[in-house]
């Protein structure tokens, strides 16, 4: 624990803390307005537009984003891929993070969040595809917390706490996994009681089983991305074995995800082909759909191929940036872009300057906290006590 | 209206006792089709005898206790724009144009349609809305967490928000005037105050009979179609009209499926996830861990085999080498003693010579 001591004593006025400064303070003054003005004070939804890129980019797409926890322990864990292991650890990190900041950006959402927990203890509206939703993130967050324990408690140097909290690991994998294939598919099927305002291309009966196998795809390509910004800014924390294994696991990855996205766009196209909207693709909503379809996912697809293919791993990891990208796309179509596709314009969503702020203040805090805890706890090294004990 | 109050309180009693045997919970995706509670109740609207005249709105903003209106009720012109409802207003009333000329307008009504099965009812995760065995659909603010599910939910873009509440928003929506008058055996205010009879409130089983009636009556008046019959499943509230529906701003493509249907086979996939997910994922652990059992024995097992050869051409290599050893040995006695034997006969000769 000496490393921080020594390599990273740097000025506290660096560029990343002056730009983060701002975001956080022009983030506490929205904040403010939000809780005196009412969300209409701060964001640009309507009665016909009831939710925006609160829930279409922060619950949406984050928990999309924080895929990587559950994916990458499955195929350490599960899978028994080991020479992967050194990658568990960010992407729990990078999970539990993410889960932590859909839930405090879900407080700024809902118009009442002191009573979030209504759902659980005053009433249970278990015939909602919401429920289910707030149920398994709320769950899938303590496992994400305890998946996450035993880092925190070698920083703190509580030894038994700690190898209690590393016998339960496989069991809160597979919990994990559990959950998180619940909770990824529901936000799909949050839009399927709404066929007559979702347009059929992106509607479909198979919505949460494309959000699912989507969320599999984020979470491969953020464990690439997020190890390439890692080595980028992080480089000297991380030890030998990260640094050894880092292209591995891109490859690796990257082969991976473009398997999975094939798979996707083919279960896209079935669905077209079981609702027979083959027709709708010549409309300009259809030029849209096949753009997400094969401009993103499939050029994703493509360059992960080929970078798998020839060991190219830079490709690999700008690749990894689109695919990312893809999936955002995605659920803003679902959520926004083609969700409520028959309204006029004039009565259409565009968010405010206001709600892009709070979202981006929203990643800002995440990411101070990443890098709070990546430059203190063992993440992207083995904390020499420990080593090679699990 | 030409319903007397007495027979009104009957037909509430009669509901209310009859209180629901389907229950309140959305039923999966089968053959049972639910065609409200018995007895429930309902409104006929019959927009060929509405003429925008708002007074119902007023009505309504009255009886609700709504914030008073930005402009007048008695103002028309308010009807140049197409409006919808919202956190002052429940129900509105739209002015279109009319089919054979500007001169005749057509009007439509906006609210709460009371759905038989209601999607916010089974979209809302606190159970805040009730569909009551009278017919409305009331809302309960006391629980409502404000995660808006519902408006997103409801097919015909009924719920409103309070958006500038900080604190207390509510869900605002026509409740049928369940708490304020139906309870109290008084119509909902919209029905009572309409000069036209436009509304006719009754048992939706009896206003679907009227309603079959005037078709039947009047069949150039009418079109052949009560909207609300079967929408999304069927609604308390039930509209004749003369012209297309899609003309007086009413969505002709929703369908006849209740809106818990669409959402009710994703959740039914909830368990099966929760039973057989551990049996794969273990399964999957088992034979990963079986496989890293039997590569490992393998390589025990090739290393034992590489040993044992190495050994063995080893031993062959130094036997070999003894053999060799001993047959050099043997052949430098040999030699020896063919040296000896020939120096012996040497010395014979000499001796002999």
């Amino acid at each position: 624990m000496s490393q921080e001591a020594t390599t990273n004593e740097k000025s506290f006025i660096s560029p990343f803390n002056i730009i983060a400064g701002i975001i956080v303070l022009i983030g506490l003054y929205l904040t403010v307005r939000r809780f005196t003005g009412g969300l209409g004070a701060v964001t640009n939804l309507s009665d016909n537009n009831a939710w925006g890129i609160w829930i279409g980019f922060d619950l949406l797409t984050g928990v999309a984003l924080a895929a990587g926890g559950y994916v990458t322990a499955a195929a350490v864990y599960i899978f028994g891929m080991k020479k992967y292991h050194s990658a568990v650890r960010p992407a729990v990190l990078t999970g539990f993070l993410g889960y932590a900041l859909v839930v405090l950006a879900l407080h700024y959402d809902v118009g009442r969040p002191w009573r979030l927990p209504y759902p659980f203890v005053v009433q249970q509206g278990t015939s909602s595809v919401l429920f289910e939703v707030g149920a398994c993130v709320a769950l899938y967050l303590t496992v994400l917390f305890l998946e996450f324990a035993p880092a925190a408690l070698e920083w703190l140097g509580l030894k038994k706490a700690r190898n209690l909290a590393v016998k339960f690991t496989l069991v809160l994998v597979v919990f994990g996994i559990i959950l998180s294939t619940l909770h990824q598919s529901s936000l799909g099927a949050l839009f399927l009681i709404a066929p007559s305002k979702l347009h059929p291309l992106w509607y479909s009966s198979f919505i949460p089983v494309y959000f699912f196998v989507s969320s599999i795809i984020a979470g491969l390509s953020m464990v690439i991305f997020e190890s390439t910004l890692s080595y980028r800014f992080f480089a000297d924390k991380m030890d030998e074995a990260h640094l050894r294994e880092k292209d591995d696991i891109a490859l690796g990855f990257g082969k991976a995800a473009s398997y999975v996205i094939a798979g996707y766009i083919a279960i896209q196209l079935m669905g077209i082909g079981a609702d027979n909207e083959w027709q709708l693709l010549g409309t300009g909503f259809g030029l849209w759909y096949l753009v997400e379809l094969f401009g993103f996912f499939g050029v994703a697809c493509l360059g992960f191929a080929i970078g798998a293919r020839e060991k190219n791993v830079k490709l690999i990891r700008w690749t990894s940036a689109w695919a990312v990208l893809a999936v955002i796309v995605n659920r803003f179509n679902v959520s926004l872009v083609a969700f409520n596709y028959h309204l006029p314009a004039s009565d259409r969503y565009f968010p405010s300057w206001m709600e892009i702020a709070i979202s981006v203040f929203l990643v800002t805090l995440g990411l101070i906290a990443f890098r709070f805890i990546v430059s203190r706890m063992p993440i992207l090294y083995e904390h020499p006590e420990y080593e090679d004990v699990h | 209206m030409s319903i007397s109050r007495r027979k009104f309180l009957g037909w509430l009693t009669a509901a209310g006792l009859s209180s629901s045997a389907f229950g309140k919970v959305a039923h999966a995706a089968t053959t049972r089709h639910f065609e409200g509670h018995p007895d429930s109740l309902g409104v006929l609207y019959d927009n060929t005898k509405c003429i925008g005249c708002r007074t119902c709105e007023a009505a309504c903003n009255k009886v609700n206790d709504l914030p008073p209106p930005d402009r007048p009720f008695d103002d028309l012109s308010v009807l140049d724009n197409k409006r919808r409802t919202d956190p002052k207003k429940y129900m509105v009333i739209n002015k279109y144009d009319g089919s054979v000329n500007v001169e005749t307008p057509l009007f439509g009504r906006t609210g709460c349609n009371h759905c038989l099965e209601p999607a916010c009812a089974s979209s809302c995760f606190v159970r805040a809305y009730t569909k009551t065995e009278s017919g409305a659909v009331t809302y309960d603010s006391s629980v409502c967490v404000g995660c808006r599910y519902c408006m997103l939910a409801c097919p015909f873009n009924i719920p409103t928000f309070e958006y500038d509440a900080a604190l207390t928003p509510r869900i605002r929506k026509c409740t049928m005037c369940y708490d304020t008058r139906l309870v109290k055996g008084e119509l909902p205010g919209c029905v009572e105050a309409c000069p036209t009879e436009s509304f006719t409130f009754g048992k939706r089983i009896d206003l679907l009979r009227i309603a079959r009636e005037r078709i039947r009556r009047y069949p150039g008046r009418y079109l052949d179609h009560i909207y609300g019959q079967n929408e999304m499943g069927g609604t308390s509230w039930l509209y004749l009209s003369g012209v297309p529906f899609k003309q007086i701003g009413m969505r002709e493509d929703l369908g006849i499926t209740p809106a818990p249907q669409f959402t009710s086979s994703a959740l039914a996939a909830v368990p099966m996830v929760v039973g057989t997910w551990p049996l794969l994922l273990m399964g999957i652990y088992a034979v990963s861990k079986r496989k890293d059992k039997i590569a490992k024995e393998e390589k025990e097992q090739a290393l034992a085999e590489v040993t044992a050869q190495v050994k063995a051409e080893a031993d062959q290599k130094v036997s070999e080498a003894w053999k060799k050893a001993a047959q050099e040995k043997e052949k430098a006695i040999e030699a020896a003693v063919k040296q000896a034997l020939e120096a012996a006969a040497d010395v014979e000769t000499e001796e002999n010579s």
